[in-house]
């Protein structure tokens, strides 16, 4: 299944990588980080209520 | 259309609310483009005659190049919004993008490198465009340092708004430099209105199919980014009324 890339497979197949690897990174920090500060700002939001 | 009615979407509570229905669908559409474009580019499209399996390349370094222009020019309108009409969404929905148009910028900067070196002969060149896009990276850089460094938000969102106009000039050089200085290694743009000017229909129509994944991409994270980044904005508030007593 593997397209025949010749001579410039390293090239071709380093890009792809660099590139779907920083992607994947981007996406999976900014989960994190959502679901980190929703967390919490739930928690800060419940103290200052229970602060009145 | 009443336009004044977008102007609902500056309200934090009604674009957390929004996006919440919005984000699932865009979410899956840029998975879907992007799997399609990439599987499409990657293993069904020939070689071409002078650049080998090279071409292949195109699917990611033309739409993050295009990523990393654009993506700068909507931190451009939002921050003016932010200047002229104070909505804390919209400082916060550049501040939001930052990261990813300099993603995108390396990304772009990286392919084209990894392009260059078989194709030029070299990794990189003091080129127009090349030049210019690094220098776009740094303000990219210069901008996010600049929104950690202060800690006042709306002065951050203030000083950070007028660095966006000033990098302005790098994002449009970015994008037509190879049409301002007729020198250098980098050849014209891969897209363009004229029909010309494109690449053969066998390598566009899955680089269209890339460019909507990455633009689609752009969109989910960064309507994720800003509901995280107002969440971020309340809490700091919150905290500073208990430190106040």
């Amino acid at each position: 299944m593997m397209p025949e890339l010749g001579k410039y497979a390293g090239a071709v197949l380093s890009s792809y990588a660099v590139s779907i690897g920083l992607l994947v990174l981007l996406v999976a920090v900014s989960v994190w980080r959502a679901r980190r500060v929703k967390r919490q700002l739930k928690d800060v939001e419940s103290k200052a209520k229970r602060h009145g | 259309m009443n336009l004044n009615a977008l102007w609902e979407y500056a309200n934090p509570k009604k674009f957390i609310q929004t996006t919440d229905r919005v984000l699932p669908w865009v979410s899956g559409l840029a998975v879907v483009a992007l799997v399609v474009g990439l599987v499409w580019g990657f293993f069904f499209t020939p070689e071409d005659y002078r650049q080998g399996s090279t071409v292949k390349i195109i699917y990611l370094h033309v739409p993050s190049a295009l990523m990393a222009i654009n993506i700068w020019l909507m931190m451009l309108v939002t921050s003016l919004i932010w200047i002229v009409r104070r909505h804390h969404v919209s400082a916060l929905a550049a501040r939001a993008a930052a990261p990813i148009g300099a993603v995108m910028t390396v990304i772009a900067l990286i392919t084209g490198a990894i392009w260059g070196q078989p194709m030029w002969g070299t990794w990189w060149a003091w080129d127009p465009r090349l030049t210019s896009f690094l220098i776009l990276f740094l303000f990219y850089v210069g901008y996010m340092a600049l929104w950690e460094a202060i800690e006042n938000d709306d002065t951050a969102a203030d000083l950070t708004s007028i660095l966006c106009l000033v990098g302005s000039v790098f994002a449009l050089l970015s994008r037509y430099a190879v049409n301002f200085w007729n020198q250098g290694l980098h050849q014209g743009a891969s897209l363009s209105l004229d029909k010309e000017e494109n690449v053969a229909d066998v390598f566009y129509h899955p680089l269209l199919v890339c460019i909507a994944g990455f633009v689609l991409l752009f969109i989910a994270l960064v309507l994720l980014r800003t509901r995280t980044e107002i969440r971020a904005r309340r809490m700091r508030a919150l905290l500073a009324r208990e430190r106040m007593g």
